[in-house]
């Protein structure tokens, strides 16, 4: 019994790093988007996943953000 | 929870559940024991590191000191904080929830913006200063960088993105601009400027001396840029979005670069093609941050990026948890003669007021404040999140320092100075260093040559002698904690390249991020001069791009040579100038701040910013008094200017650690560089700070003045106060999470 709780809070903390790490880094920002579209402009096409990125990268291109020393 | 806790919940729309709850109330009975029970744990940890003696200090005090003081300054001072000057108002939305775009505007979730916020301030500048200061002791670098984060350093970030999250994520110079007047916020645009270009040219020094002549370093940091390339071109054009995923391999891929660093090492080709020298790899460096400036983002800086917000968390981690394994022995006395005598070889000057310009950040870094207004602004969900988030991450950062100070005061003492101290006084071989060191009256036995070398081979290194910087040593000790836990003394010249590659990559990041900045700074303020300059304000005109890079290039690309080439040794006479330089963005940053807290009125509790703001003054002032005006060579740029100046007109040919004419010259023109560029940065922050006064004086007179804060507009999302949601934010929450469950089964209905 003892064990299986362990073994459940493990998976439960090796799936709150995936969470983590994922969003952390922008797995899910296209999904983020895609939803956000949905929700203020209706009926609009959001675009490719690949476009998302491209438009992201285009955005940093002219509009660098610092990073600290 | 405690029955005299009141809870209300607050609606700014009837159909909709409520955007935030207010809890009122006495701390429950088990959170004032706790809180006893750190304190009491913080105490003891303190009485042992600042009063035991010898050889019995453990490094692990030094965690607990910290770690508790933390814990109750971010629950008691930095409350006191958000009570009496932020005010936030978690039923107001923030910038994130009322433009978001999904882009640069969007909520995040606090846990994720804490590390991107994180990422963004933790740089190697908190792990280089400490190990710096090491030379005057443990106890005063301690001190100043848990002290100097609580009551300065966090409470700047904290309140920075405070004040920008009201307006709508301006940055640091628009904030001036808007709040001090066109004046001030010109002279405080320059002053960005000019000390972004010193910044990035020390660290690019630090990189320097921890690369110079180190084919194994060399090798694997070259192969990050390969692999930075594999993996934009990855993102782009093979799986878009699946960025963790393209990190595996990249992290994969560099761990393997640091191995196989090994091997090329020991071939006669890798030392043929990878040993460098500190001139070469200055050029190198410099013809990188160019191609990072003009090169699209996705393609280089972004993945690198990845790379090392991936890099930094990790590293961080191990290295806590190393350090509470190892428990190491401190090895460094609490206190050095050089505090006093101020003619340490490290770096020159007494401990006030050099030991806070050292350690620079990790207690109280002006740069955060770029990272604090523009970005994180704008996407803070809540603002109540300001706290968790802007002191939050400046206390996890001073904790990064107090450990990189652990690691330089862990190793021998006379290992310590012998890779410290420049060639100019070490001589460079471990005969002449274990000579040198022998005779600084350190404690503990004298070393021999053989001990140096041996240190050296230990970590896969030719020398360990004068690698100034701060890096080399603190990847030295990082390699003595990770080895003694993971992996024996066979991994130990692994661990060590694995630390250098782990700060290069940072400083790296630092340097192509910076450049790009800089050079859309240069850009902005050319195209506003107007007239036929108005052009460069487009930054798809490529030929502005490449004009604006090359100059801010070879501004920072000719410090960095300067520095490379200075016979007193680049890092102790240009390091003190990264720290003012950083130390006085701080103090824009904080008089800013006051400002805006005096134009609200908010006069009794305006000492919150006015302190740590006077005091940084009064450091930084002291120290820029002291560069240019000391009679004491050591010290002061022009006193030795004027020595080196005499020194010819008399006919000399060599001259203290000069051997040649051109060595003299080089003195000459450098310290004529440094010290002029010190007039410069204390001129321009006294404008700014003249500035400031005269803005404050006129508003006690009005009683008070209208600051730029944008209008209030009511949240229509609802998210935590703090890190961790209460019990009745958790009820709150189940009622969005309903709302949304019910909408999406609609939704899919109709």
């Amino acid at each position: 019994m003892s064990v299986r709780r362990a073994l459940a809070a493990l998976v439960r903390a090796g799936r709150a790093v995936h969470w983590y790490t994922t969003t952390l880094l922008g797995d899910h920002d296209y999904a983020r988007y895609v939803a956000h579209v949905a929700r203020v402009h209706p009926g609009t096409d959001p675009g490719s996943e690949a476009a998302y990125w491209r438009a992201r990268h285009a955005e940093q291109d002219a509009h660098p953000g610092a990073r600290c020393c | 929870m405690d029955a005299r806790t009141q809870t209300e919940q607050i609606r700014t729309d009837p159909d909709l559940p409520p955007v935030a709850v207010l809890e009122r109330g006495p701390m429950p009975a088990s959170r004032r024991v706790l809180f006893t029970v750190v304190a009491v744990v913080g105490a003891v940890a303190w009485s042992v590191v600042a009063l035991v003696r010898g050889e019995e200090v453990n490094a692990v005090w030094f965690v607990f000191a910290a770690v508790c003081t933390y814990v109750i300054a971010y629950r008691f001072y930095s409350r006191l904080v958000e009570a009496k000057l932020v005010r936030p108002r978690n039923d107001r939305a923030t910038p994130a929830e009322l433009h978001d775009n999904a882009k640069d505007f969007m909520p995040t979730d606090r846990r994720v913006l804490f590390g991107h916020h994180f990422a963004a301030i933790a740089g190697a500048g908190p792990l280089v200063g400490p190990v710096l200061a090491a030379q005057m002791g443990y106890l005063p670098g301690t001190v100043w960088i848990i002290v100097g984060c609580v009551l300065g350093g966090a409470v700047q970030d904290y309140l920075v993105l405070s004040i920008s999250t009201r307006r709508r994520g301006r940055s640091l110079g628009q904030m001036a601009r808007d709040e001090l007047g066109r004046f001030g916020g010109v002279a405080a645009l320059i002053a960005v400027f000019v000390i972004m270009i010193i910044i990035i040219a020390v660290l690019a020094l630090v990189v320097v001396n921890a690369l110079a002549e180190s084919p194994w370093g060399v090798f694997s940091i070259a192969m990050t840029i390969p692999i930075a390339l594999f993996m934009g071109v990855y993102l782009r054009f093979l799986r878009p979005g699946k960025v963790s995923e393209v990190t595996v391999i990249g992290v994969a891929l560099l761990l393997l670069a640091i191995v196989s660093g090994g091997w090329v090492a020991e071939t006669q080709w890798g030392q043929d093609w990878f040993t460098l020298s500190p001139v070469a790899l200055a050029w190198w460096l410099a013809a990188y941050g160019f191609a990072a400036s003009v090169l699209p983002v996705w393609l280089l800086l972004a993945p690198r990026d990845y790379l090392s917000t991936f890099m930094k968390v990790g590293v961080i981690v191990l290295l806590a948890v190393g350090i509470l394994i190892a428990r190491p022995e401190v090895q460094a006395p609490a206190v050095s003669t050089f505090a006093s005598s101020g003619d340490g070889p490290v770096f020159a000057g007494a401990l006030f007021p050099f030991l806070f310009i050292t350690i620079a950040c990790g207690a109280l870094s002006g740069f955060h404040s770029l990272i604090a207004s523009g970005t994180t602004p704008k996407l803070l969900e809540k603002e109540s999140q300001a706290r968790p988030i802007g002191y939050g991450a400046m206390l996890t950062e001073s904790f990064v320092a107090v450990m990189a100070l652990i690691t330089a005061v862990i190793i021998d003492q006379h290992l310590y100075f012998a890779m410290n101290a420049p060639a100019g006084v070490t001589g460079g071989t471990p005969e002449t260093a274990a000579e040198y060191v022998n005779g600084l009256g350190l404690s503990g036995p004298p070393i021999t040559p053989g001990e140096i070398e041996r240190a050296a081979e230990s970590v896969g290194e030719e020398s360990i002698v004068s690698r100034t910087g701060g890096a080399p040593t603190l990847a030295f000790g990082m390699s003595q904690v990770l080895s003694s836990v993971f992996g024996g003394s066979g991994l130990a010249a692994f661990w060590y390249h694995f630390a250098i590659m782990f700060e290069a990559l940072f400083i790296l990041t630092t340097v192509d991020a910076g450049t790009r900045v800089a050079r859309f700074m240069l850009s902005d303020s050319l195209g506003n001069i107007g007239g036929p300059l108005r052009k460069f304000r487009d930054p798809s005109w490529r030929v502005g791009a490449w004009i604006c890079s090359v100059v801010v290039v070879v501004l920072w690309g000719a410090i960095l040579l300067m520095g490379v080439t200075d016979p007193l040794g680049g890092i102790n006479t240009l390091f003190p100038l990264f720290g003012i330089a950083n130390q006085l963005l701080a103090a824009i940053a904080l008089t800013v701040v006051t400002v805006v807290v005096v134009k609200k009125q908010l006069y009794r509790w305006v000492w919150i910013p006015a302190v740590p703001l006077v005091w940084d003054l009064i450091v930084t002032m002291t120290a820029s008094y002291q560069k240019i005006f000391s009679s004491e060579p050591r010290i002061g740029y022009w006193a030795q200017h004027r020595a080196f100046q005499d020194a010819k007109a008399a006919g000399e040919e060599t001259f203290g650690v000069a051997t040649s004419p051109e060595a003299m010259d080089a003195v000459i023109r450098n310290t004529a560089i440094q010290g002029t560029l010190s007039i410069i940065f204390a001129v321009l922050v006294v404008v700014v700070v003249a500035v400031a006064a005269v803005v404050i004086v006129r508003s006690v007179r009005a009683g008070g003045l209208p600051t730029t804060e944008e209008p209030d507009e009511p949240s229509r999302i609802f998210a935590p106060r703090g890190m961790i949601p209460t019990a009745a934010e958790r009820e709150v929450q189940a009622l969005w999470d309903a709302r949304e469950r019910e909408r999406a089964t609609t939704g899919a209905g109709s």
